[in-house]
């Protein structure tokens, strides 16, 4: 009994399913490439891996044009500041992917010069293994992102949980 | 009365347009970077415009200081390749090579001939990868968006190979000190064999989509150019450093590994401009795919490993077999001091000289480590190559310098 009945041609959703399943098909990444994880982010947009299977091929270089960021690499005490400027500048709402056990946890550098993990300056939605992670990797984090988003509010205010893919 | 007077109306009468030292312009500042496509990474060029005049260059480096030379210090021989492989991360291996010679230098270590071929193919299989990263994205710097998907093609099919052998797709810790982690199998050598016969034909593509193409000319051609003394001055090395006309190859100034047994060409440009080193770094893959294949059809048989027991890890499955090997195993591992003593050995990566100096003091690890590091030397190169440029010149250039920060910032 309902809407559907009546006019077979309509289907009822909830706006927030609408929105998220919107938003979760259509992510534009700002991919901020620092180091050698950026060569296999670019393998994961290229011909084999394809990530435009998945919505997310869009790579903007302009912060502004993006929602979710791809922290591909080293960040280094020098770039965490940049990194949370561009990371300011995108529009709400935002992710951010810690790609690679750089990102994630500053990795091999235990030292002067880089940050102990990008969680230092921003929020970090997915954390992803691998040094540097396999393009499949970067994939499933996206997936496990879209999933995240599918669930947010209309708003896009939600207390986060971070996932760790493996 | 008033007196007509005649006056005849003459250009100079006309306003004039506005000559040069008329028009009232001051130079523009401008910040390229650190986040930014075409700078590869995270450089950032300060750059002073008069108008769309490149005047003054300054790039700003160290976003991806990671302080590799100070972890060498406390890291053991074995233990640097794991840092070695992230230096140009787009040719992990070769990185790693140069290691592994520069500490066999001081430690007098032989290594067996197979052990030594195994390291000249992936030598070469490394300056097929960071050549075709750079071609994809030299591509995508100067327009052609579909260069990046035709050389990704190929670098996919290379890293099924390597993946195949190593077991990673890049910053694989292969070598070892003495030789390289596990033997190329046979049927891996078909693989690579059947990879090798197809690659020509697809820098044949590669050319017909870039060499000919009347952008992609227009863009290269004269842009970023400087002469055989000026490079020489600034230490450029490697194709850069050939394209200006001076053929100096270190697999043939200095020979390692098996580069004094193959025959391969030099290539040399003639103007020293991007289009050349454009040219060069195509036909040196050529010649790279002419070194696997005569390496490939002749493989030395023998241990891909030194069997110097002192000095080299033993095989992982007589470690678990055998008490000797143990001890051998767990002394390398912990406790291995080359002697005292300073070497420096160069070999020639994707980007030109690529050099460790070593100093040891007799321990276990390293005293000092100093990388010589060609992007870094390359990249001095940007100020004489872009002041005086258009300002839309400066990707092209950056795009055929081709520096990878990893390696120039260490």
């Amino acid at each position: 009994m309902g809407v559907e009945e009546k006019f077979p041609e309509v289907v009822t959703a909830r706006l927030t399913d609408l929105v998220g399943w919107a938003r979760k098909n259509s992510l534009w990444p700002m991919p901020l490439g620092l180091s050698c994880c950026a060569i296999e982010m670019m393998a994961t947009v290229g011909p084999r891996f394809d990530l435009s299977r998945f919505g997310a091929e869009v790579f903007r270089f302009s912060p502004r044009q993006s929602d979710v960021m791809i922290v591909a690499g080293t960040l280094s005490w020098k770039m965490a500041g940049v990194a949370r400027r561009i990371y300011d500048q995108m529009p709400d709402p935002k992710w951010v992917i810690a790609m690679g056990v750089c990102a994630s946890s500053g990795g091999l550098y235990r030292n002067y010069a880089v940050v102990p993990g990008v969680d230092r300056i921003m929020p970090v939605d997915v954390y992803t293994m691998g040094c540097p992670p396999r393009p499949d990797t970067l994939i499933r984090a996206v997936m496990e992102l879209q999933k995240k988003i599918a669930e947010l509010a209309i708003d896009g205010r939600r207390p986060r949980e971070p996932v760790l893919v493996q | 009365m008033t007196t007509l007077t005649e006056r005849i109306v003459t250009v100079a009468d006309l306003p004039q347009p506005p000559g040069e030292g008329d028009l009232h312009s001051e130079p523009m500042e401008l910040s390229m970077g650190p986040q930014h496509p075409a700078t590869h990474g995270v450089l950032q060029c300060k750059l002073i415009l008069d108008g769309e005049k490149i005047v003054r260059i300054d790039p700003v480096m160290g976003y991806l200081h990671r302080g590799k030379e100070k972890h060498a210090e406390h890291m053991t021989y074995q233990q640097f390749f794991t840092l070695t492989d992230r230096l140009d991360y787009l040719q992990p291996l070769a990185n790693e090579v140069g290691w592994a010679l520069t500490v066999e230098k001081l430690a007098g270590i032989e290594v067996p001939a197979r052990a030594q071929a195994i390291r000249t193919i992936i030598c070469e299989f490394m300056r097929l990868s960071a050549h075709l990263v750079w071609a994809g994205i030299g591509g995508v710097d100067t327009g052609a968006v579909s260069m990046f998907m035709y050389a990704f093609r190929d670098r996919e099919a290379l890293f099924d190979l390597l993946d195949e052998l190593t077991g990673l797709r890049t910053n694989q810790e292969y070598l070892r000190i003495g030789g390289v982690g596990t033997d190329l199998p046979a049927e891996l050598i078909v693989k690579m064999k059947a990879w090798i016969a197809d690659f020509p034909a697809h820098i044949d593509q590669f050319e017909l989509l870039l060499t000919g193409n009347r952008i992609f000319h227009q863009r290269m051609r004269g842009v970023g150019q400087i002469s055989a003394a000026q490079a020489i001055d600034l230490g450029v090395t490697g194709p850069c450093l050939r394209a200006t006309g001076v053929g100096v190859d270190l697999r043939r100034a200095r020979p390692y590994l098996l580069y004094p047994q193959l025959e391969f060409d030099v290539p040399v440009g003639t103007r020293g401009d991007a289009y050349d080193r454009y040219l060069v770094r195509i036909e040196e893959m050529r010649q790279s795919t002419r070194i696997l294949k005569q390496l490939l059809d002749q493989l030395p048989a023998g241990d891909w490993i030194a069997k110097d027991w002192k000095n080299v890890l033993p095989p992982k499955g007589r470690v678990y077999t055998s008490m000797e090997e143990m001890i051998h195993q767990f002394k390398t591992v912990t406790d291995w001091c080359p002697p005292k003593g300073e070497v420096y050995q160069a070999t020639e990566a994707a980007n030109g000289e690529l050099g460790f100096y070593l100093l040891s003091a007799g321990e276990s690890h390293p005293y000092r480590v100093k990388i010589r590091s060609p992007s870094f030397i390359n990249l001095q190169a940007l100020k004489p190559m872009a002041i005086g440029a258009w300002f839309g010149d400066i990707v092209a250039i950056i795009a055929s310098l081709h520096f990878i920060m990893g390696e120039c910032d260490r």
